[in-house]
């Protein structure tokens, strides 16, 4: 009986552990596939990788944006026990201010576990050291090396280079490789305007991660692309000097070179540090650059826009010219003043010019030759020359927040609404009234009458090494006219009598073509402007017309173009023409054109100058 | 049937069957060796996958447990030499310890991981429901070989141990432990079986528990039926309760024919798997070793429950043959819901593999049992 049943029970087991055996069998070797598979994911863990922001050199192959090693102080919170102890024990260590342990108590609260806090950003080495003497109290700390944005020319730089910040959530939607650890989005300047170009492709890298998440060795690793390397036309010395030589003065001035439109100097002041943006910057100290008025947060030279005031002449003499309303030899009387349906136009010399052609009125800047000019060809062949010499409508800088300078005509006005008056016409003629350009629209403009040609103002010179081809056309004006505007300009530096004698090179053989401006910011009373005891000098600052200075130099074999705002500098002959060619002399001393880093870049071929 | 095959040479067995009442070292060289072979095969398995499950470091499992291995190897040879006379007479003491233990580990136990409790007995931890089991296997044997054959007729000579039965049944299920519950209840079901209770009573009795499902589910604790729960459907919270279940079978398939390669299995290593030094060992060993290793380790598992299975036949008593036959089916049913357990057959519950799974009482009680094994073969021409 007994053997009976404990075979049967026997034979239950053999059953049994058979039949476990061959449900084995079905996990391991039928089921084996899809089941390793999901240990597989079970076990990897694919991260990107942020590649490292392109660098960005000036022409001479000096940085002006680059990666910096930043040192950090981060906590494995799965590795502590009580995070606030090591986070006090850091602080007698290393002390943490209000905002870090705000940083701290934010992300502590949100951060997976295995994600290493930051407990403190850009160590000095010193800190480093302690923190590595004090290691074995911290448990869970660890230093780590990640990147900084450096800019180490500040101020100098801000409003073209930009800064970079962390990407915000539309960022992210838009681009995920922007949601990895690590990777700032460019903001403002060139740092935006380029951030296709400087972001590069994120790598990625497989881990092996255990069941917490834990990261235990690395699998596979596929590089990412860095970002790539920008060369910029500009020439940071050239740029430092232009700084110096503005001094305290708000202005701005653009060097560009004017055969192929390469902005080689480009300067705003005052300015603002681009790093108080990076650590965060405080209430009062953003408060207090928002408030001045001499907003340093605007890149006044890029997007300041100013009546041109008698820089615009040249381009009105080329409308006429185009247009066939006059020619250079014809005569206008100027006995001071201008009439029009009531209203009366001044020279700003109140004794007149008497009958002067063209070459004399650019010279003399006489007003009343230009009102006269003005209402001759029409604002619609005004505002074609405007066009086609880049002080109306957009320009091609890689800027954000370049601003469209704009000459309107009557049909523009009228489509907005406005109503356009025969003094319009007559204002504009002397880049008064409804004109209004930028500074680097103007040196644009300057370039394009010296050399002829359609050059396009532009800040990146190469892209990984590479050379950026451009193809410039002519402009369309007959030869004489440009000619005759330049001689014009050059009667302004160098001939007796000129508007501004105070702009000549003191350089041998080198002679400069300019114009001077100088643009109304409030409209001067009446009485007060015909009671002939009208001094500017005397208005407050802020009501002094803007001082503007443009120029071209060598004359006989344009280089380079300068346009100088000076704001509420009165007068440009006084105050922006001196500068200019202070700011000349520098750029032809420096030469900038035949200083970079690579092969000579794209240059068009200037016309003949001489008569 | 050729049992001689595998038990010492003939000669010898010949030799000492005509001498009844054996010397000390005549009856040590009675003593089963190749079943203590098999008990050594299957510590070294648990030695290799403990160091595997120690990432590589023998101290961190495999060390105290071979130790505990060799305390125990010592203790199974005293057991085994122990006369079933003696044995008898400690079952009566032996179950009253394990009872009173039971008892005491409900009113002042430590809760270890929702179910098993533990006593803490100056220094070291203790299960007193591993040690139940062996004391009922006595105990049960005892009174059977007591009562003898003829009288397993009469239904009211099966009140009594019922009831022995009932009472560790019931303080294992308070604990709550269902599994080991279930594992007493069914060694002493199978002792009633080989010790002859009549069909009719068994259909009788087994009869009504088809329908006793619905009740006892009704009856079960929430972590319980959350078990239950979790193993019918454990794609449902992956990370949660559902955990052990997918993790031991992600592994086990991951370790496909030939295994992942020994101290390779990303699963353990990593440490994906819940409890791979205890209740899911068999799970990295399926890993590592793939379905050979596997089924070479159930092989093996077999193996013992077999061999003492055979011991339990070819004893001549009937004492003997039920110590055996219990021990055997202890044996088993430790294996069988360890293994239907992490192979996601049965919801999970702590019941370790036998010497292989890291820990005390379980190796001990076990080495204790294989010693009641091998003593009943020792005594196996002892007449009834």
């Amino acid at each position: 009986m007994f053997t009976r049943r404990a075979l049967l029970l026997l034979a239950v087991q053999t059953g049994v552990m058979g039949t476990l055996a061959h449900h084995l069998y079905k996990l391991q070797v039928v089921e084996g596939g899809t089941l390793k598979e999901q240990a597989r994911r079970n076990r990897t863990s694919r991260r990107q990788i942020s590649p490292a922001r392109g660098e960005i050199y000036d022409r001479c192959g000096v940085l002006v944006a680059g990666n910096k090693p930043n040192w950090r102080a981060l906590v494995m919170v799965e590795e502590t026990t009580d995070l606030q102890a090591v986070v006090d024990r850091f602080a007698t260590i290393v002390p943490l201010d209000e905002r870090d342990r705000a940083r701290i108590e934010r992300d502590r609260k949100h951060i997976r576990r295995y994600v290493p806090l930051t407990l403190k950003e850009f160590l000095t080495w010193d800190d480093v050291a302690r923190l590595g003497l004090n290691a074995p109290s911290l448990p869970g700390v660890l230093i780590d090396v990640g990147t900084t944005r450096e800019y180490p020319f500040k101020e100098l730089m801000s409003h073209i280079i930009g800064y970079v910040a962390p990407p915000n959530e539309t960022d992210v939607q838009h681009d995920a490789a922007l949601a990895l650890p690590g990777m700032k989005i460019g903001r403002g300047g060139l740092e935006q305007t380029q951030e296709a170009t400087l972001r590069g492709q994120p790598g990625t890298v497989e881990m092996e991660v255990n069941a917490y998440g834990r990261v235990m060795g690395e699998l596979e690793r596929v590089e990412g692309q860095p970002g790539a390397r920008l060369g910029l036309t500009l020439d940071t010395v050239l740029q430092t000097r232009i700084r110096e030589r503005i001094g305290e003065r708000v202005a701005s001035a653009v060097v560009m070179d004017c055969r192929n439109g390469e902005v080689m100097g480009l300067v705003s002041t005052p300015s603002f540090d681009p790093t108080l943006f990076d650590g965060g910057i405080s209430r009062t100290q953003w408060n207090s650059l928002i408030t001045d008025p001499a907003t340093p947060l605007v890149d006044k030279a890029v997007s300041g826009l100013y009546p041109p005031g008698s820089t615009f002449k040249p381009a009105v003499a080329l409308a006429a010219l185009k247009a066939r309303a006059i020619t250079p030899s014809e005569r206008f009387t100027c006995p001071g003043y201008y009439d029009m349906g009531g209203v009366r136009f001044h020279c700003w010399s109140r004794y007149g010019h008497g009958s002067i052609n063209l070459h004399q009125a650019l010279k003399y800047s006489c007003d009343v030759y230009f009102y006269q000019v003005a209402r001759r060809c029409g604002m619609d062949a005004i505002h074609e020359a405007a066009v086609s010499l880049g002080l109306s409508g957009h320009l091609p800088i890689e800027l954000p927040h370049m601003r469209a300078g704009s000459v309107p005509t009557p049909e523009m006005r009228r489509r907005h609404g406005h109503h356009w008056n025969g003094g319009d016409t007559v204002n504009a003629g002397i880049g008064q009234g409804l004109v209004q350009t930028t500074p680097l629209a103007l040196a644009t403009y300057t370039s394009r009458l010296a050399t002829g040609r359609m050059v396009q103002p532009h800040l990146v010179r190469t892209v990984s090494e590479k050379l950026v081809p451009e193809d410039i056309p002519p402009l369309p004006f007959a030869k004489d006219s440009l000619i005759a505007a330049r001689s014009g300009m050059f009667a302004v530096v160098n001939e007796p009598q000129g508007t501004a004698p105070k702009a000549r090179l003191n350089l041998p053989g080198v002679q400069m073509a300019g114009k001077t401006g100088s643009a109304q910011v409030r409209n001067v009373p009446r009485a007060l402007r015909e009671s002939g005891h009208f001094n500017s000098m005397n208005l407050p600052w802020q009501y002094r017309p803007h001082a503007l200075f443009i120029c071209f130099a060598p004359y006989d074999n344009p280089r380079y173009a300068v346009s100088v705002v000076v704001e509420h500098g009165n007068a440009g002959a006084t105050e922006a023409a001196p500068l200019a060619a202070q700011i000349m002399t520098d750029t032809l001393v420096r030469d900038p054109a035949n200083r970079t880093s690579l092969s000579r870049g794209v240059v068009a071929r200037a016309d003949d100058v001489s008569e | 049937m050729s049992l001689k095959d595998f038990t010492v040479p003939r000669t010898a067995r010949r030799l000492l069957r005509a001498e009844p009442n054996l010397r000390m070292f005549s009856r040590l060289w009675q003593i089963n060796w190749f079943f203590v072979l098999l008990v050594c095969c299957l510590a070294g398995v648990g030695y290799i996958a403990l160091y595997s499950a120690g990432g590589g470091r023998a101290e961190a499992f495999a060390q105290p447990q071979i130790i505990r291995f060799g305390f125990g190897l010592l203790m199974m040879l005293g057991v085994a030499l122990a006369s079933p006379r003696v044995l008898r007479m400690l079952s009566i003491p032996i179950y009253g310890l394990s009872i009173l233990l039971l008892a005491l580990v409900l009113k002042m136990g430590h809760v270890g991981k929702g179910a098993e409790r533990w006593i803490n007995l100056g220094g070291f931890q203790f299960q007193p429901s591993e040690f139940s089991k062996i004391a009922l296997v006595l105990m049960l044997s005892t009174w059977f070989y007591r009562i003898g054959r003829e009288r397993m007729g009469n239904p009211l000579r099966l009140i009594i141990p019922a009831i022995l039965t009932a009472i560790p049944v019931v303080l294992v299920l308070k604990e709550p432990n269902l599994g080991t519950a279930t594992i007493v209840g069914v060694i002493g079901a199978s002792l009633f079986f080989a010790a002859g209770m009549r069909w009719w009573l068994i259909i009788l009795l087994a009869a009504p528990i088809p329908f006793l499902g619905p009740f006892l589910y009704s009856h079960l604790h929430d972590y319980q039926k959350a078990r239950i729960d979790t193993f019918l459907h454990p794609e449902h919270d992956p990370l949660g309760a559902g955990y052990n279940i997918l993790q031991s079978r992600i592994a086990l398939g991951a370790g496909g024919r030939w295994g992942q390669g020994y101290m390779h299995g990303t699963q353990g290593q990593l440490s994906f798997l819940p409890e791979k030094q205890t209740d899911f060992i068999f799970t990295m060993i399926g890993e590592e070793w793939g379905y050979a290793g596997g089924v070479l380790v159930i092989g093996l598992l077999f193996l013992i429950t077999m061999s003492g299975m055979l011991i339990a036949l070819r004893c001549r008593n009937r004492f003997g043959r039920l110590v055996g036959l219990g021990i055997s089916m202890d044996f088993f049913l430790y294996c069988v819901v360890n293994l239907s357990m992490v192979m996601g057959v049965i919801p999970v519950g702590g019941v370790p593999l036998p010497l292989i799974s890291y820990g005390g009482s379980a190796m001990l009680t076990m080495m204790f049992g294989f010693g009641l094994l091998l003593s009943s073969w020792v005594h196996r021409d002892d007449p009834d």
